[in-house]
């Protein structure tokens, strides 16, 4: 029903979106190529979690379009959203498991809920993927039993469960140890390669996007500055772009007044 | 934001509002419990926690609510020398309002807080988020089997409820006052007509729904809340507002049907 051979099997064109009276993201556009790893970079509150909830229909943007596999999800009927959404695969920043089930019952729920595989087959395919993440040995441990880097790992075998098309990925390394970090980055490579998975990947751990990207879309404040492969961000003379990866803080110039009137305000 | 109206205004329009998203999410429920396909697994898990689990509490307060009134009743009845009507009189006041009405409250505070708060953690943890991308309909998944749940469960409790404090009564009446156990009987079967035993479970049945659909709807529409608390504090506040509005409704639902059917 998808087409997965297309090319840019995202398209992202125009996006707009605020909260209230705020621009949360200005004009983003953007293409993922089948089997590319896109990693949407910035800083906290850039937008780039928000652009990661349009891409995958959970927030409806003010204007624009995203397309998933060529279809437009901003207007899809509920029923056709959910269809599409069988093909995708989404891991939360917190695994987002839930937390009334064991790690391995947390896995098979996509099976047992959209598929009439038998008992065993779904506990040998859980089991694969749990493998696969290095988790067969917890899989009867419940979600508040354990460790952030296990957390994160038992959310991408839940997201790859289906077997997707598309991953999306917030914030791997948020909150892991180095080390960890890098058995993820390295799990998430295995994925591309040996699924053939598209994958997008939001983070602001510099290391972590170097070595796994493709492609590397920055974003500050809600604007999009750059979209390029690893060398033509390397090469940027966009100052946002130069202090990300000098790692130096912005230096926003000082508005004296307003600076007064955030003080001083009731 | 128009800052012309005035604040009661804005308070009506956005309690109207919010009255209409959770209409909305009602309606939503109802038409999922109707359409196939039914999931008859999570339906008994939720008949397990709302019912089964409730079923001690329910006996305990039966028990006592029977035996006080039959206590107070038996004290009133002495004085106009018609002790033989303590059978209606209990019968009649379990099954028209205390035993809905008491066995809602009950259920309110012990699985409406529960579901509201499990509900509210999933919504701020994102777990609701994670159903809607792996193509799980929220309202299939979560609320239909709840509402289902509550509208079988509540009026077999308030059943319960009913027969345990009829018997508390009779403890009370006729093994500790003395009264003739034919006249309590054969007094709250002369009495006890069709028409209250279906206002006692048409209460029951509405209460069912109201407790469930608002402990639903409350956790689902957290990241709603006028006063914009999410995570933890947010939780805690719409666990306690469900628990108020849930006993506010039942309460005036309780009136409402009463002066409908009588």
């Amino acid at each position: 029903m998808y087409d997965s051979n297309i090319k840019n099997i995202i398209e992202i064109e125009a996006l707009n979106t605020r909260y209230k009276d705020k621009q949360i993201l200005s004009d983003i556009s953007l293409l993922v190529e089948r089997k590319e790893i896109m990693v949407i970079m910035g800083h906290s509150g850039s937008g780039k979690s928000t652009l990661l909830r349009h891409m995958i229909g959970l927030d409806t943007p003010v204007s624009g379009s995203v397309k998933l596999f060529g279809k437009e999800i901003t207007k899809l009927k509920k029923s056709n959203l959910y269809e599409l959404r069988k093909h995708i695969g989404v891991a939360f920043q917190s695994g987002a498991l839930f937390s009334s089930m064991t790690l391995q019952e947390n896995v098979e729920l996509p099976l047992h809920q959209h598929t009439k595989l038998d008992h065993s087959t779904i506990r040998i395919m859980s089991r694969l993927k749990l493998e696969l993440m290095k988790l067969t040995d917890y899989e009867d441990l419940m979600p508040a039993e354990l460790s952030g880097g296990m957390l994160k790992r038992a959310g991408l075998a839940r997201a790859v469960i289906m077997d997707p098309k598309i991953l999306f990925f917030d914030e791997p390394s948020a909150g892991l140890d180095p080390v960890t970090s890098a058995e993820l980055d390295e799990l998430i490579l295995q994925l591309r390669n040996a699924l053939n998975m598209t994958i997008v990947v939001v983070t602001h751990e510099l290391e972590s996007a170097f070595k796994i990207a493709d492609r590397i879309t920055v974003i500050d404040n809600g604007s999009q500055i750059i979209t390029g492969d690893k060398e033509a961000i390397r090469k940027s003379t966009d100052p946002r772009i130069v202090n990300m990866l000098q790692r130096k803080a912005v230096n926003k110039n000082i508005d004296a007044d307003g600076y007064l009137n955030k003080l001083t305000r009731n | 934001m128009n800052t012309n109206k005035p604040q009661i205004l804005l308070s009506i329009e956005s309690a109207l509002v919010r009255l209409g998203i959770g209409g909305l999410f009602l309606f939503e429920t109802i038409i999922i419990i109707v359409l196939p396909p039914y999931s008859l697994k999570s339906l008994i898990k939720q008949v397990a926690f709302i019912g089964a689990r409730s079923l001690s509490v329910i006996v305990i307060a039966g028990l006592f609510v029977g035996m006080v009134i039959a206590l107070q009743f038996h004290d009133t009845l002495v004085r106009f020398g018609s002790v033989s009507l303590l059978g209606s009189a209990v019968g009649l006041s379990l099954i028209r309002e205390l035993g809905p009405v008491l066995t809602a409250l009950m259920i309110t505070g012990r699985a409406g807080s529960a579901m509201c708060a499990e509900i509210g953690i999933m919504r701020v943890d994102n777990q609701i988020d994670a159903l809607e991308c792996m193509a799980i309909d929220p309202y299939r998944y979560l609320f239909a089997p709840r509402i289902l749940a509550g509208i079988i469960c509540v009026p077999i409790l308030t059943t319960i409820f009913i027969l345990v404090g009829i018997f508390g009564g009779y403890f009370v009446g006729v093994v500790l006052f003395g009264v003739n156990p034919g006249s309590y009987f054969q007094g709250m079967s002369d009495t006890v007509l069709n028409r209250d035993l279906f206002m006692g479970f048409s209460k029951s049945l509405v209460f069912g729904l109201l407790i469930v659909w608002i402990a639903c709807d409350k956790g689902f529409h957290l990241h709603l809340d006028k006063h914009g608390a999410f995570g933890s504090e947010g939780v805690s506040r719409i666990t306690t507002e469900a628990v108020v509005l849930s006993s506010i409704a039942i309460l005036f639902t309780d009136y409402l049907l009463s002066a409908l059917i009588l």
